[in-house]
């Protein structure tokens, strides 16, 4: 099970940052490439609702990504699946993610994390979802120790 | 191609799930060939269930066993770590800057906000 882990400290309140989450405006704003348009946004923010964005990039082509919201829990959590209905990367053609954002409260705003893991096996993603930041440090150590074999 | 190296990737992000693989990976980063025995003394569990971590590190790559007499000697393999990593750092590089863009957004709805609380007291 792969998963990747960001965390983001928001001067804003949790019910600002959900809002940033959760509405076709608020998509708009931070979806696409930096300084290019979102082209569409929609959302329907009820758990089983639908959701797509589609955007350009810098070589001018359009890509659209869409899914189904799994949880909505206002203001603290909305986990979403997601794949590319265009576009994209070619290896994640037809393969569904699932992107998971926690909103807690924080002493001057907000603490974002965000998940994004692959949908194969839920149960492997809920037992995943801790630990990951201490072994990709010492990963990160291994790596610097041992460069790769040239070929 | 691609599915064999995602089910590669899934072998080692499940060995990276584990606290006892990551204390044996750690333990193999600082010394670069441990027994299996030693390997297992700092473990509560017992030498069967830590050679049966073992097997699931050597499935996915990260390990190298090798048998000397009666020992057997183990070594990290990091190459499938560096596969991981590449897949984190693609993965953070699309994601991060829109992370950013959101901060920045929220942080802006935060400003107007305010200033609409504040003027509301005012009048």
């Amino acid at each position: 099970m792969t998963s990747l882990t960001l965390v983001r400290r928001i001067a804003a309140r949790p019910s600002i940052v959900f809002e940033a989450l959760t509405t076709a405006e608020g998509l708009s704003a931070w979806w696409g490439p930096d300084d290019l348009p979102v082209i569409k946004a929609e959302i329907d923010a009820r758990a089983g609702g639908a959701y797509l964005v589609r955007f350009r990039t810098a070589d001018g082509a359009e890509h659209e990504a869409f899914g189904e919201l799994l949880e909505v829990d206002p203001p603290r959590r909305v986990v979403m699946s997601w794949r590319w209905a265009l576009g994209g990367e070619p290896e994640e053609l037809g393969r569904t993610s699932r992107i998971e954002f926690e909103v807690r409260p924080a002493e001057d705003g907000s603490e974002l994390t965000f998940t994004h893991a692959q949908l194969r096996n839920d149960a492997s993603v809920a037992s995943h979802r801790h630990g990951w930041t201490g072994a990709f440090d010492k990963l990160e150590r291994v790596l610097a120790a041992a460069p790769p074999d040239p070929i | 191609m691609v599915n064999y190296q995602a089910a590669a990737l899934d072998r080692v992000f499940a060995v990276l799930g584990d606290p006892t693989r990551r204390a044996i990976l750690a333990r193999l980063e600082q010394e670069e060939c441990v027994t299996v025995s030693v390997l297992a003394q700092p473990f509560a569990i017992k030498l069967p269930a830590v050679m049966k971590h073992l097997d699931v590190m050597a499935d996915a790559g990260l390990i190298t066993r090798a048998k000397h007499g009666r020992t057997v000697d183990v070594r990290l393999s990091p190459e499938p770590l560096r596969e991981a990593a590449d897949w984190l750092a693609r993965y953070e590089r699309f994601w991060s800057p829109k992370l950013d863009r959101l901060t920045a957004h929220a942080e802006a709805r935060e400003r107007e906000a305010r200033r609409g609380e504040n003027k509301a007291t005012d009048e």
